[in-house]
């Protein structure tokens, strides 16, 4: 379920990468590769599960199936948090720059 | 148990080359590079491709490093690794981390390798669109 979650977060981040022109500026590629990373290693993740589990990995309990989906969107909001903290810090439109040392009339 | 520990090494490795990587290529900002004829050929500099691997370490493994701090498996307090506690766990540390954690590297850097192959020949096919079009 985390590696489901992630997946469609990377699908529809990439989606929004390509589709908006201020992708560069809003450093879009940021939450993207966060996503595709985070999903490739899950899913390794869920391959050695697989080998060790067989047939029950398929059939988790309920309370499991649960707890990865929280995990799964815990995971996301904090992708976003990440690419927040570098999209404040770099600041391209200036707006913290300006809100900060913007001399009053 | 401690996985995410690999690529996390892998991505401070990229990190340090992306670091000390030549002036040349910092200076490209841009998608393109000017010919000595003026005209502008599509380039995408290796420092680019290459933030783009440490862009999927890093943030893959902050992520998988919350999925650990969710199943308690680090914790904020000496030694972080909870596995690293007793000798039997840890010896299971280092074969997930050997196993797990070196394939999970290596499939992030296979996947970005086709990723650079497939803009290589993107770039290329761009030139000659561009070359027979003069």
């Amino acid at each position: 379920m985390t590696l489901l979650t992630t997946v469609f977060a990377a699908i529809i981040s990439t989606i929004v990468w390509y589709l908006n022109t201020s992708r560069r500026e809003l450093k879009l590629s940021v939450l993207c590769f966060t996503y595709w990373g985070a999903s490739i290693m899950w899913f390794v993740d869920a391959v050695f599960e697989y080998i060790r589990l067989r047939e029950a990995f398929f059939t988790p309990a309920p309370a499991d199936v649960l707890n990865d989906l929280c995990l799964g969107l815990s995971a996301v909001a904090l992708g976003l948090i990440i690419w927040l903290a570098v999209l404040l810090i770099h600041d391209p439109k200036g707006v913290i720059r300006n809100a900060l040392f913007q001399k009053k009339d | 148990m401690a996985c995410f520990i690999v690529p996390v090494a892998e991505a401070v490795i990229t990190s340090i080359a992306l670091k000390t990587m030549h002036t040349e290529e910092t200076a490209s900002t841009t998608d393109s590079q000017e010919t000595s004829d003026g005209a502008l050929t599509p380039h995408i500099p290796f420092k680019k491709k290459l933030g783009w691997l440490s862009n999927m370490l890093w943030g893959g493994s902050a992520l998988l490093a919350f999925e650990h701090l969710w199943h308690g498996e680090i914790v904020p307090w000496f030694p972080f690794l909870t596995a690293a506690s007793n000798l039997q766990d840890t010896m299971a540390m280092l074969q997930e981390m050997a196993t797990t954690g070196v394939t999970m590297a290596g499939m992030v850097t296979g996947i970005w390798l086709v990723i650079v192959g497939i803009t290589s020949v993107m770039e290329k096919r761009e030139l000659n669109l561009r070359s027979a079009a003069k």
